[in-house]
């Protein structure tokens, strides 16, 4: 029988062939933690009794969501993280390094067939690198800094066939904002999908990235894609790191295989207060708007400013209107400058904050407010996300959001790009 | 194990995320848990924490605990004094969580279960009992993964009796 991309990355791990619904203790390449969720892999690291983390070369803790810190219970928490992380001798990123989600493929600590468990649910992105890369609460990310494994159910596969091509204005984004659209916030729970077909192979890994990123709001645990030649250079220019890449067979078994046709796709939105509430940008264009973000592990890298800036490129966004704007990391954050885009965004009338999570995930860097609607890259849009109940948020692609604050309202980027 | 109290319902049935059981606004500046279970809930359903009585049970329906791997959402729950979450499903991240953390998750059709429902849930025969309305309602058994680190104790119980994993894998 064949088997799947994640049946074959358990086999290899656990040394046996191993399919799906099997329970497997494997051996994991790389763990990861933030600064909200690492306060809790350290008091339970030393509530198991454990001295030492298994390999300080094969953990990273970045201090992303809340930085630099707003307040002194913030503070404290990064204190902790802080001394924890130069006591192990673990890879450390302080404030301002960036987003977890870029800063450990970007870093090179990913390569194609890895197992990577983060205290973190967006990573699953890494999955566009065709690693499995899953998303787990803080004590699970304790044991595997004691003991270098976890234990995993291996899933079954949704195989995802996205045929044709992208349109011009329409990008990775409003791809898997479509597809969780048809699926569902619970479509894929405990699924691995993979992302295939070639309107797939046709995006550049940062564009995958993006797709990845969102397979956790379809519930899923893995989001994985194909190896390619674009992989394979992409891994080349951050990792000198060896691998052998992984391949579905033909006849591997899935749960289901699900294909769509992007030829004639349209930029999406989606609506407050769920990320699966999709519909074309058409549909609700002219709704007001008080902030635009650009940033997160989602939308934060380099091709997305270009993205923005070819439309706000000599423009200014609308009186009244904010737009923030937080490179992935700070090595997005030179380029980017080189490329001359962070000139475009503030010549427009642009913020710029901390490279991290900035305004996500609503402890500071524009907490929207009462009755506000705002259009932003991130892949959360639930109620209370950005720090205000009482605010709407909005999700669409980087060229989506730039066009939008240039009018003030929702805006189909397409007529910018005539 | 015999846990009694009554059923607490949200607005929102299916897909309550853990942005909602606990609010990034909270979870990254407090570290106590008996502080964070003061905002359980609260961005859903504000004066949640105190309405809420000792042993209660939180009532849902598909999907409970999509969302962001926050493993304070479970512990605001467990701190908050309630017995158990009863839903039609769970998020595979939270599942994970709750057992780790040793909060009790229990899968049954939750149709029949309203609002202030008086509850018993014997987890060793697998039975929900709602007393107000008189019926019973099976429980969907737990995996043996699951039973294993309840009986642990949880997680970092669990680490620490066997030196790391001893799960009976296949």
């Amino acid at each position: 029988m064949g088997q799947t991309i994640i049946e074959k990355i358990f086999s290899r791990h656990t040394g046996k062939t191993v399919n799906a619904n099997d329970l497997v203790v494997s051996k994991i390449d790389f763990c990861l933690g933030q600064d909200g969720t690492s306060g809790i892999v350290i008091d339970s690291f030393n509530k198991m009794g454990a001295e030492k983390v298994f390999d300080h070369n094969k953990m990273a803790v970045i201090i992303d969501h809340s930085s630099p810190s707003p307040n002194e219970g913030v503070s404290r928490i990064h204190k902790k993280i802080r001394d924890f992380s130069l006591a192990q001798r673990i890879h450390f990123y302080d404030v301002g390094q960036g987003v977890c989600h870029q800063i450990v493929p970007e870093r090179g600590y990913v390569v194609p067939g890895d197992l990577v468990v983060g205290a973190d649910s967006h990573t699953c992105t890494y999955g566009a690198l065709n690693a499995a890369a899953t998303g787990m609460g803080s004590t699970d990310v304790a044991a595997c800094a004691a003991t270098g494994h976890n234990w995993f159910k291996v899933p079954e596969s949704i195989k995802f066939i996205c045929q044709g091509k992208l349109p011009p204005g329409v990008y990775s984004k409003d791809l898997i904002l479509y597809l969780i659209g048809q699926v569902g916030a619970a479509g894929a729970t405990y699924m691995s999908c993979e992302y295939t077909g070639p309107a797939i192979d046709a995006l550049s890994v940062e564009g995958r990235f993006t797709i990845a990123n969102m397979a956790i709001e379809m519930g899923a645990k893995f989001g994985i894609m194909n190896c390619d030649r674009k992989t394979l250079e992409w891994i080349k220019q951050h990792s000198s790191r060896k691998f052998k890449p992984v391949f579905a067979d033909p006849d591997a078994v899935y749960y289901k295989v699900l294909e769509f046709n992007m030829n004639k796709l349209t930029p999406q939105v989606a609506k407050p207060h769920r990320v699966d509430n999709v519909c074309p940008v058409t549909e609700i264009a002219g709704t007001p708007i008080a902030q635009g973000y650009i940033g997160t592990c989602t939308n934060g890298r380099l091709e997305d400013f270009a993205a923005a800036c070819k439309i706000l490129k000599g423009k200014k966004i609308k009186k009244g209107v904010r737009l923030i704007v937080a490179p992935a990391s700070n090595w997005i954050l030179k380029d980017a400058m080189k490329k001359g885009y962070i000139n475009i965004l503030l010549d427009a009338g642009a913020t710029l904050v901390t490279p991290g999570c900035g305004p996500c995930v609503g402890t500071h860097n524009g907490v929207p407010a009462d009755g506000e609607n705002v259009i932003s890259t991130a892949n959360r849009n639930f109620k209370g996300r950005m720090g205000n109940i009482n605010a709407f948020i909005y999700l669409g692609s980087p060229a989506t959001v730039a066009a939008s604050v240039i009018t003030g309202k929702i805006t189909d980027p397409r007529k910018y790009l005539k | 194990m015999l846990l009694t109290g009554k059923a607490r319902k949200f607005s929102q049935e299916d897909d309550i995320n853990t942005d909602y059981i606990i609010s990034g606004r909270y979870k990254f500046k407090i570290q106590d848990p008996n502080e964070l279970a003061t905002h359980v809930m609260e961005d859903l359903d504000p004066g949640f924490f105190q309405r809420r009585q000792d042993g209660d049970f939180i009532v849902a329906g598909r999907n409970f605990g999509c969302g962001s791997s926050r493993e304070q959402a479970p512990q605001a729950i467990k701190y908050a004094k309630i017995s158990a979450v009863i839903a039609k499903s769970f998020a595979r991240i939270f599942y994970r969580n709750a057992f780790n953390i040793g909060l009790p998750l229990i899968e049954c059709d939750t149709d029949k279960i309203k609002e202030g429902d008086e509850l018993s849930v014997d987890l060793s025969t697998g039975i929900v009992t709602n007393k107000t309305q008189n019926i019973n309602i099976t429980i969907k058994p737990l995996p043996p993964v699951m039973l294993t680190l309840l009986a642990d104790g949880g997680l970092v119980e669990h680490i620490k009796k066997h030196q790391g994993f001893a799960l009976g894998e296949k």
